[in-house]
């Protein structure tokens, strides 16, 4: 059957439909008048009118235009699209989880609490520090708070002059945004030959620095899925410094149960629930991203923590040195609940597989690829591996874009294109663990083709997709013209 | 095992390919000191049967609004969720898909999102609004920061009415930024310097602040009106466009999506045309593909952290997609009128049951001379936090016990009636507190 | 497309046409080729004084954004009002109907730091 667009909801309003059957009201009704002033109430509500079968359908069909992991390979790198348990939506559901308010009596809640507290050691753990905060919603937003701790330690040690925080130029965007929001200036370290941090660059910004850096950001494994293997010496030279060391933990699919960030010497991480832990990234949100400390930073953390006593689990809010709040409650509790199901799931036991295989399929198709595609930095890599098309771009006019459209004709999703952005015409592919070595087989396969129709007949490539419900975009009236909603004029 | 699906077989073939002898050898590329040997100290395994019992034990030690009465609100609220949104949701296609990068295979999601920014365009009477934020008290925060952008003022000024943890976090936000907060107790407190007046209405206590006065005063001293709505009012409550207002902000959570003991949220986030290209977060555009159909993609991208780093409107990143969608199906099915009767139902039964509770001795209406929306602030002849114990012990869900929040107030609670309740429950509730004075 | 000989580039990628003391300012072919469809130009208001490399506005693409430097000192005459409702121009028209902005010259002298149209060539 035939995929095509779907009509704007508001396209299929009919005046007088509804979708719901709600209740007559069961007290005594009073004149709105009598209770809200006249000029507080609003004369219309432009919402559209459509009726339950409508609207099912109307979703069903835009979900039918939506690739998934569900339905198919997503080796998008840096975002860990890994499989996501279904055993943990069904826990998600649970009333007794979803159905919990937040302002309840901790007497109430001591289910929700478990959890948390028992997350805060579990992750601590896993990630070789020493507690956590589960509240940042996201990995940006545990960025944030992981500088905030940083800088909140050297103003109560009378280092309030640093302000400078150094960033590797592979690193994610998020990085020195998030540095720019907590009131630091980002300095930029270069990459060497390696891919790795120059450490000779690295000396030079800190000798001109001394007196001045807050700390450093690092990925690790860093974006280029290489293993950044002068982290024990780079952490030494950060702390000799004065400075702290913060671990980007993106990339922690390529090392829970075998490397912990706390063990190479970060002092502050940040975990991605959603990629890690397999809570399920929902289209781009909601994520979590609980940040790891060690103990140094402990007396900063956001309120509330989660402490275990002689009667149960309670929230603490008495921390005198506390940055405050940064999130409205205590973070994405539900992801938090699918990340800890999937924890024990695996358990000590097995929890290592995840990352052993996670990096035995991206090396597989890194080696089964290098024929076909310039691999970046071609050595053994960890959970994800970089190609470039700047061959293909330089020889046959074609683009990584045009090679990751093509591959939507053959069932897949692309991989991250154009970063890292010191790698020419990036291709960046992330398999995960979770995907079967028949999958990697027929991605293998699809990308050999396309390779050699890059050599044959570009020109397939250059105007894909061809199979696809809608073909290239045009992004650039999109941005010049924006229509950012309906209007009733558009009808 | 069942998330993975290597066996060994399958392993040990794809090390021969890659040319190494065993797993422990991939991991070569650690240095020896930083691999972790051994095992972690976390729990052991579970299989899934016991995994399930064990989530469904912790979940029993929750005091839960399917259970028991819900008076509980303050910025949460048990709201009806029809049940489209959670088969919606649930759809795995959404649900397990990325952020639409490519948008020829997201373009469910990307309409989807379009169709969220367009309805609450609806909602709140605002021109543009983003694909979401995390929740609400950090939409706040980011429209503090916006608003000192647009207007090169380094002041922002929020009403003491705002709810105190949406104050904290706006606190620790702009703090880091060196933006100073004013927390003023009205709009004859603004200055010169002030970039914005932040208020929350229905604000903290659940009344309507004088939204007319309030515009003009922020706006003549050439300040921006930033607003916190409850969306659920604006089924019956004027639209912030109409009196004026450049931010609007505020929790989506009421909007079909779970409590879930405070997250994830959906922070909503609306603004003027005019101020479009200093939004945070993404926005979805509409535009045609190469064959003129009409079709959506990811816009305005360069504002993004991805591409302009730290020069970036905000450093976020994630959106809540997923609750943005289940925002877009609730209002979908509630429609016109189901909003307008959910609006008017809040309205109603609160009302009912403020004057009842007012009736009792020792309790009184905090603020009676104020009009409320769903929520009312009620002084009690007890402290709160014993009176919600026993409660409990009844099985109802009392309010919020605001005396460390107001200590004004005295012994105060913070009541909110949904159309959720019932008149039973609501009476049950009345003769419960009325035992506080026996 | 060529480059046409009457230009002087900087390093960044402007190009500037002088004209008596008036210089007229846009960027490269090139430099337009690498950032890709133009979507916005944010640029000074008439009467603003600029030093040589001053941040002159900004470019933004669908895919990225880059400073504007000014490659001479003086004032800001006038400013492409037509890029507002087309920065398109600066893709399909960048030596021309793309043009950024007009200087009046306060340091003549800065044009000999520029580099003909062969050196710019040459170099990118």
């Amino acid at each position: 059957m035939k995929l095509t667009i779907e009509p704007l909801l508001f396209e299929l309003s009919k005046p007088g439909r509804s979708g719901v059957e709600l209740p007559a009201c069961d007290v005594p009704v009073l004149s709105i008048s009598d209770l809200l002033p006249s000029e507080g109430l609003r004369s219309t509500l432009p919402l559209p009118e459509l009726s339950e079968p409508e609207v099912i359908r109307h979703y069903t069909h835009l979900s039918q235009l939506n690739y998934s992991t569900d339905s198919g390979f997503y080796p998008l790198g840096s975002c860990t699209m890994k499989y996501n348990p279904k055993l943990n939506e069904e826990v998600a559901r649970l009333p007794g989880f979803a159905r919990v308010h937040p302002d309840l009596p901790d007497t109430a809640a001591q289910g929700t609490l478990e959890v948390l507290y028992s997350m805060q050691e579990i992750l601590a753990e896993i990630g070789g520090m020493d507690t956590v905060s589960l509240q940042p919603a996201a990995g940006a937003h545990g960025e944030l708070l992981g500088l905030m701790l940083i800088k909140a330690y050297h103003d109560d040690h009378g280092q309030g002059q640093r302000c400078l925080v150094l960033v590797p130029e592979a690193a994610h965007g998020t990085n020195p945004a998030s540095a720019a929001r907590c009131g630091y200036t980002t300095v930029t370290i270069k990459s060497d030959g390696r891919g790795r941090v120059d450490m000779a660059h690295l000396r030079t910004l800190l000798t001109e620095n001394q007196e001045n850096v807050a700390g450093l950001m690092l990925t690790n494994p860093n974006t280029l899925g290489l293993f950044e293997d002068d982290i024990a010496e780079i952490c030494a030279m950060i702390h000799t410094a004065g400075g702290l060391v913060y671990c980007d933990g993106a990339n922690m699919n390529a090392l829970v149960g075998r490397a912990r960030p706390g063990d190479m010497g970060f002092d502050v991480m940040h975990f991605n629930l959603h990629k890690t832990f397999s809570s399920p990234h929902g289209g781009g949100g909601p994520g979590s991203g609980p940040v790891g400390i060690k103990s140094i930073l402990e007396p900063y953390l956001p309120v509330p923590q989660v402490v275990k006593t002689d009667g149960g689990y309670r929230r603490d809010y008495d921390r005198p040195k506390s940055i405050g709040r940064i999130h409205g409650y205590y973070g994405s509790f539900l992801c938090i609940l699918r990340a800890y199901a999937y924890i024990l799931y695996y358990g000590r036991e097995r929890l290592a597989n995840i990352a052993e295989n996670a990096v035995l399929n991206a090396n597989y198709i890194r080696v089964q690829l290098q024929n076909s595609f310039d691999v970046a930095y071609n050595e053994l890599c960890m959970h994800e591996c970089v190609f470039t098309a700047k061959r293909q771009q330089r020889e046959r006019g074609v683009r990584a874009l045009d090679i990751a459209k093509r591959l939507m004709d053959f069932g897949f999703h692309p991989p991250t294109i154009y970063f890292p952005l010191l790698v020419p015409e990036a291709l960046m592919i992330e398999p995960t663990e979770t995907e079967s070595m028949e999958t990697l087989d027929s991605f293998i396969s699809a990308m050999r083709q396309i390779a050699s129709e890059i050599e044959t007949d570009p020109a397939i490539v250059l105007s894909a997709p061809h199979e696809t419900v809608v073909h290239k975009l045009d992004e650039a009236t999109a941005a010049r013209k924006p229509v950012l909603r309906w209007r009733e004029q558009h009808k | 095992m069942s998330y993975i699906p290597n066996t060994d077989t399958d392993r040990s073939e794809m090390l021969a390919t890659i040319g190494v002898s065993s797993l422990d050898a991939l991991f070569d590329q650690i240095p020896q000191p930083q691999q972790f040997q051994g095992l972690l100290n976390i729990p052991p395994r579970l299989d899934q049967i016991s995994l399930m019992r064990h989530l469904t034990t912790l979940a029993r030690k929750n005091v839960h609004a399917d259970d028991f009465p819900c008076f509980l609100g303050a910025g949460i609220y048990d709201h009806y969720t029809p049940p489209t949104v959670a088969a919606i949701t649930g759809r795995s296609e959404f649900y397990t898909s990325y952020t639409p990068y490519q948008p020829e295979v997201s373009q469910g999601m990307l309409q989807s999102i379009f169709e969220f920014q367009t309805l609450l365009c609806q909602l709140t009477g605002m021109d543009v609004a983003n694909a979401s934020m995390y929740d609400g008290a950090t939409a706040l925060a980011e429209a503090a920061i916006m608003a000192s952008d647009l207007t090169g003022r380094s002041r922002i000024a929020m009403l003491s009415t705002v709810h105190p943890n949406y104050r904290a976090v706006t606190e620790t936000y702009l703090r880091h930024i060196n933006i100073a907060l004013d927390i003023v107790e009205s709009s004859d407190d603004l200055g010169d310097e002030t970039a914005a007046l932040l208020v929350q209405h229905p604000n903290f206590h659940g009344n309507l602040e004088d939204m007319d006065k309030l515009s003009e005063a922020a706006h003549a001293k050439g300040a921006l009106l930033v607003v916190c709505v409850d969306p659920i009012s604006l089924g019956i409550l004027t639209p912030p466009g109409d009196y004026g207002a450049d931010i609007v902000v505020g929790e989506g959570q009421a909007l079909g999506c779970p409590m879930g003991y405070g997250g994830p949220l959906l922070g909503l986030f609306a603004c003027k045309n005019e101020f479009m290209r200093r939004l945070p977060g993404r926005i979805v555009g509409q535009t045609t593909d190469a064959d003129g159909k009409r079709a959506f993609v990811m816009t305005l991208r360069t504002r993004e952290q991805d591409i302009r780093r730290e020069r970036a409107t905000s450093n976020i990143c994630t959106n809540e997609a997923l609750y943005a969608l289940a925002a877009s199906v609730y209002l979908a099915t509630m429609g016109k009128q189901g909003m307008r009767q959910v609006a008017e139902l809040c309205l109603q039964k609160s009302h009912y049951a403020a004057a009842e509770i007012g009736r009792l001795p020792g309790f009184a209406l905090a603020f009676p001379e104020k009009p409320f929306f769903k929520e009312f602030a009620v002084t009690t002849p007890t402290d709160p936090v014993q009176i919600n114990e026993r409660l409990l012990a009844r099985g109802i869900i009392g309010g919020l016990p605001l005396t460390q929040q107001r200590p004004q107030l005295g012994h105060a609670m913070l009541f909110c009636v949904t159309e959720q309740r019932t008149r039973v429950e609501i009476d049950a509730l009345v003769a419960a507190l009325s035992e506080e004075m026996r | 497309m060529p480059t046409p000989i009457d230009l002087n580039f900087s390093s960044t990628h402007e190009w500037c046409r002088i004209d008596a003391n008036i210089a007229t300012v846009g960027i490269s072919d090139h430099a337009q080729g690498e950032l890709g469809d133009v979507a916005l130009t944010l640029l000074p208001e008439v009467g603003r004084m600029l030093q040589r490399g001053d941040k002159l506005g900004e470019i933004e693409s669908i895919k990225a954004v880059s400073d504007l430097y000014a490659p001479v000192s003086g004032e800001v005459v006038a400013v492409n009002e037509a890029l507002d409702d087309a920065p398109e121009l600066v893709n399909d028209d960048p030596y021309g109907k793309g043009w950024m902005v007009k200087i009046k010259m306060t340091q003549p002298a800065d044009a000999e730091t520029l580099l003909d149209s062969a050196a710019y060539e040459a170099t990118f």
